[in-house]
């Protein structure tokens, strides 16, 4: 009994200890990893450049995009038409840029919209034990069946082939992967502790899910987010280059690719420079979303 | 392991209802009556009297309550009878016939090459990792899996077939026919299809073996006075094969999707082609058939991946 002082003291100094060693900011650490590569920055400067040029377009573009006869049909490359003009004569620069529009408009619209349905449908079906878990994950593998651009093609086609129509055909493509993933990260996480002590409180099934579980559930989603708008964006050029999607007057890159493409021999610039933007802009996703996984949680490298 | 069995295939079978639902229900959010859809597709049609019209609407059961046309309609497909095409007046399953094997020609070929193209590259990335094989190969596959496959299709057209001339710019000829011009006519098809598959894989190859490579048997491996190549073939690659091989049931999907536009590129008269063909013409028969089996065969390749998959890794089944 004498040494019972002793041993709280020793215990008081080794918690003391513990809490020693200086933090470094979650954020810092975050800046570190994240722009530890230099694929990253430069993939984080691609997007900057194209996000600037979708909200700046019609301020950076030199022409009206939708203007025929701005120049003559299918000019060269020159100065007053830096990437030529297409067969109708308008100055494929500026439809460039406006292109960009669409694809980051596509892109953010449809992916945000599958992020919430499909997390909302992942977490239900991860923390429920009654048959909503193998009922929505069936339906998740029935959607995952279908390749993702036949789907679109194929909604998009019922639907009508308008913009809003290839967004929602999209959404529809892209949904399973968050229920899965999101379906996923619930298991582990409702197995937690604080999970159980929320539960003892007396706290609801929606509190625990919104308070608890979507947090934790969130950052590697939102990896997930990253890497799946520039799917979305490969998916949109698809359906675009197919004639699905953006009407007549519109820019749409992978319409233009297609319309270039007759026109190669002559004047391979009009189809090279939309492609090249395509690519560009889904490599730069990839490379965004690939530093965010190792920024957000190490362990989680090359899972996704 | 037969539990995993039979847990797999009851899965597997709700899924298969599942997307007979699905691919049902779409074509039926079609706005209008599928009648008159149908009947807008034939001019000789037009001038139908209601009595006709109506005994049109018998003759393909469309007057029955809709899950009763569901149930006709999934025994139809059962007996393999699909409906007829609206456009090219024939049988779905003989349309299919001809152009399947096409389709899934230039998908073994591209599967193939994705798979073991991958692998090794992968492999050689992690083995010489930080080295310059893989700082050339690592960024190469982040251009692989985002490259778009049409537009790779016409940089290798004007590159190697109108500039160089040195491959045929489209086109299918069967491969009994004429063996030398259906290969050439298929190496670049075969390269816009295989690209992503190429890249995924070697990113997947490279990472599972890098965590492979830490691990304690192979240090023991090392130990032992084992060679470079036995360690890395004999106990490194088996492991980290795992992985690797659940990618080629994404790698199947993927492709298939990709073949819609690689075949409308190239001009390939397959499944992916008529799929787009029958869109622009509203031929929903067909789409509705084509998009059931492209999602069977699908399930059935996952089924067989996943069954595979617990046999070589017994801590998946108990999971």
């Amino acid at each position: 009994m004498s040494d019972g002082p002793a041993v709280i003291g020793k215990a008081a100094t080794v918690a003391n200890f513990q809490e020693a060693p200086p933090r470094i900011s979650e954020w810092k650490r975050f800046r570190r990893v994240f722009f530890g590569r230099g694929m990253v920055v430069v993939g984080s400067l691609i997007l900057l450049c194209v996000f600037l040029t979708a909200i700046f377009a019609p301020w950076l573009a030199p022409y009206d995009p939708y203007k025929p006869g701005v120049g003559n049909p299918l000019e060269k490359p020159s100065k007053r038409h830096l990437l030529g003009t297409d067969n109708l004569g308008r100055d494929q620069l500026s439809r460039l840029i406006f292109g960009a529009r669409t694809a980051i408009l596509v892109g953010f619209v449809s992916v945000i919209i599958a992020a919430v349905i499909g997390i909302t449908l992942g977490i239900a079906a991860g923390y429920s034990r009654g048959p909503a878990n193998p009922l929505i994950m069936r339906l998740m593998d029935a959607l995952m069946c279908f390749p993702n651009i036949l789907l679109a093609l194929v909604i998009a086609a019922i639907l009508g082939g308008s913009i809003v129509n290839v967004i929602v055909a999209l959404t529809v493509a892209l949904i399973p992967t968050y229920a899965r993933v999101a379906c996923g990260l619930t298991l582990s996480v409702r197995e937690y502790d604080y999970v159980l002590a929320s539960r003892l409180m007396g706290f609801g099934n929606f509190y625990i899910m919104f308070r608890h579980v979507l947090p934790n559930v969130f950052p590697p989603i939102m990896v997930l987010v990253t890497l799946q708008l520039g799917a979305a964006i490969l998916a949109e050029a698809g359906l675009s280059f197919l004639g699905i999607g953006i009407e007549p007057p519109g820019a749409a890159w992978g319409a233009m690719v297609s319309d270039g493409y007759q026109y190669m021999m002559s004047n391979p610039v009009l189809s090279l420079a939309p492609g090249l933007a395509i690519m560009l802009t889904g490599f730069a996703f990839n490379m965004v979303g690939d530093g965010l996984r190792d920024a957000v949680d190490p362990r989680l490298r090359g899972l996704l | 392991m037969t539990k995993y069995i039979g847990q797999r295939l009851v899965q597997a079978l709700l899924t298969l209802i599942l997307i007979t639902l699905i691919v049902f229900f779409m074509m039926r959010l079609l706005p209008g009556d599928p009648l008159l859809i149908y009947l807008g597709q034939r001019a000789e049609l037009h001038d139908m009297t209601d009595e006709a019209l109506e005994e049109l609407r018998k003759e393909f059961g469309l007057d029955k309550p809709i899950m009763v046309q569901y149930v006709n309609w999934v025994a139809g497909a059962l007996r393999l009878d699909l409906g007829t095409s609206i456009f090219y007046r024939e049988d779905v399953g003989t349309l299919m016939k001809e152009r399947f094997p096409i389709t899934l020609y230039l998908g073994c070929i591209a599967m193939a090459v994705s798979t073991t193209a991958g692998i090794l590259i992968g492999l050689l990335a992690a083995v010489r990792r930080g080295a310059w094989p893989d700082k050339i190969i690592s960024p190469l596959t982040y251009i692989g899996v985002t490259i778009p496959a049409f537009w790779l299709g016409i940089i290798l057209i004007y590159v190697f077939a109108q500039k160089l001339g040195w491959l045929p710019v489209s086109g299918f000829t069967s491969p009994f026919k004429d063996f030398v011009q259906s290969t050439r006519q298929i190496i670049l098809p075969v390269i816009c299809l295989s690209a992503f598959g190429v890249a995924s894989t070697a990113r997947q190859m490279r990472s599972s073996m890098l965590e492979v490579l830490p691990q304690d048997y192979i240090r023991t491996a090392w130990a032992k006075g084992l060679s470079e190549r036995v360690i890395i073939i004999k106990h490194a690659l088996k492991n980290s094969l795992i992985p690797v091989i659940t990618l080629i049931g994404v790698g199947f999907r993927v492709m298939i999707g990709g073949s819609v536009l690689v075949e409308t590129v190239f001009a390939i008269p397959g499944v992916g082609r008529l799929m787009v063909s029958s869109i622009f013409s509203q031929d929903y028969v067909v789409v509705q058939a084509l998009t059931l089996v492209i999602a069977v065969l699908v399930l059935l390749i996952n089924l067989v991946i996943d069954l595979f998959y617990g046999w070589l890794d017994p801590r998946i089944r108990y999971n």
